[in-house]
């Protein structure tokens, strides 16, 4: 058992799927979708998907570099801006889920009254309650700002604290101080460390959070597997993985909604 | 306290067990260190040895900048790493980001400095003992070096331990060029990190505790090999 995974590990892995590398964004990973995911599709499309796993804004630094064949993210403005740089062909929604607002239970700002998530962060800044913000360019601290913006109340002051880190260290930094925090709805799930925490407000469209998958442009060097990442696209779009996206679900709840288009 | 008593338990879980994705990312972290340490000391002890025997005008800057460079961020060579193996990087070409190579190369980087300069420390103090014998007897400088390292083993055995605990415990560069790509390039510290991110602390401290037990099984065994601290072998 032992000497066998030793030569699993010391030997090259005499492959014959094909290995292709995506860049991911944590709230993906951490929502555990992919752990379904993947084993279907190397099962599926003879494809073995390595996931890198970073903030939407390295995973598209790396899609410009050219050193991952495709990019799984949400942060529209952003991806518009990759394709129209040439970094990709395409943006090809897949599916989509929703951010909420957790914080701690006893909810001091009164969000569980708020009607809209604009009003919600009005009265965390009203009541200057601690709010964690990613603060690291990702997908949800850009989705974050964008509600800021929409208050019309610019989010500074003591209690303002972007911690620039993924998803599961911010909901961690905001448990530790009873802070409100912007989580996308999965990674709040699948969380094991929600001691004290609750999810306070949710459901409004204005934290609606599409995904969309963009394969990198395979002329920017001679080691893009262009063609992999066509495939794995073709079957993120497929019935089966909308069967699959669409059944997962944590704690009895369903995560992520398919809705791309054929 | 909870998390850490059941990380304790899920620590003892994984071991029995005999986890295979356990076992899998522990070989993975002893082979890039392992690989990485092998490296550094064949660079880092004789370039230490080079510099106690070799008397030159730039010897003391030469000296301080190696120590500098003992405290440099990992996750800063992880970035500059990283930035020459992108494919659009002027290394892209050989293909080497996000395998292991990338993470012994990051940590080559960061151990080789601190290796050299315990054992220039150690061999220092040996060669102001040796000095008039290896004179006297017109040993060359090669055999001068040679003659320290095999003499101050002991000594360079703590260099080789302390490079060993420095790149075992080290996150932010194989992160980075890694990518804790799980099957992949993903060992002990990122999955601690994977781990604590989910919010999974008892799994996290469980896989902080292996990794210690890692360090204690490693150094233990080279100290028994070497027989140091032994009655009549100081």
């Amino acid at each position: 058992m032992l000497l066998r995974a030793l030569l699993l590990c010391l030997l090259p892995l005499a492959a014959a799927a094909e290995t292709m590398r995506m860049a991911v964004t944590t709230s993906f990973e951490n929502s555990g979708l992919s752990e379904v995911l993947l084993p279907a599709i190397a099962a599926e499309t003879d494809l073995d998907v390595e996931l890198v796993v970073v903030g939407t804004g390295q995973a598209l630094r790396l899609g410009e570099a050219g050193d991952v064949d495709a990019v799984l993210v949400h942060a529209r403005t952003a991806e518009e801006a990759f394709v129209a740089a040439g970094h990709a062909p395409h943006r090809r929604e897949i599916m989509y889920n929703d951010f909420v607002l957790v914080g701690p239970a006893d909810d001091p700002a009164g969000l569980a009254e708020a009607t809209s998530a604009t009003e919600a962060l009005a009265r965390i800044a009203a009541a200057e309650v601690p709010f964690v913000s990613r603060g690291d360019d990702s997908g949800t601290h850009k989705a974050e700002l964008a509600l800021w913006e929409a208050t019309g109340l610019p989010p500074e002051g003591e209690w303002y604290r972007p911690v620039g880190a993924g998803m599961g260290a911010a909901l961690n930094t905001a448990v530790g101080m009873g802070a409100y925090v912007l989580s996308d709805r999965a990674s709040w799930l699948a969380f094991g460390n929600t001691e004290g925490m609750a999810l306070l407000f949710q459901g409004d469209p204005a934290l609606f959070n599409q995904y969309a998958y963009l394969p990198v442009d395979p002329g920017k060097n001679d080691d893009i597997a262009g063609d992999a990442a066509a495939r794995l696209e073709d079957w993120l779009v497929s019935e089966r993985a909308q069967s699959l996206i669409d059944g997962y679900r944590v704690s009895g709840e369903q995560l992520f909604t398919f809705n791309a288009t054929r | 306290m909870g998390d850490l008593l059941a990380g304790l338990g899920e620590a003892l879980r994984l071991i029995v067990t005999l986890d295979a994705e356990l076992i899998e990312i522990t070989l993975r972290s002893l082979r890039v260190t392992l690989t990485a340490l092998v490296i550094a000391c064949v660079i880092g002890l004789p370039l230490g040895g080079w510099l106690a025997v070799r008397r030159f005008r730039l010897r003391r800057a030469v000296i301080a900048t190696l120590n500098a460079l003992i405290g440099l961020p990992p996750v800063v060579v992880g970035l500059v790493v990283y930035l020459l193996l992108s494919r659009s990087g002027p290394f892209g070409v050989l293909n080497l980001l996000f395998t292991p190579t990338a993470m012994i190369i990051a940590q080559v980087v960061i151990i080789t400095p601190l290796v050299a300069s315990i054992a220039h420390q150690a061999m220092r103090d040996l060669w102001s003992e040796y000095h008039d014998l290896l004179i006297s007897m017109n040993a060359t400088r090669g055999q001068r070096i040679l003659t320290l390292l095999v003499d101050g083993r002991r000594a360079l055995l703590t260099a080789a331990l302390a490079g060993f605990g420095r790149a075992i415990g080290e996150v932010g560069a194989i992160m980075i060029v890694g990518g804790n790509i799980d099957g992949a390039t993903r060992v002990l510290t990122t999955a601690i990190a994977l781990e604590t991110g989910r919010g999974q602390f008892a799994l996290a401290v469980g896989l902080g505790l292996i990794l210690i037990g890692l360090a204690l099984v490693v150094s233990w065994a080279s100290h028994w090999v070497l027989r140091t601290e032994r009655q009549g072998t100081w």
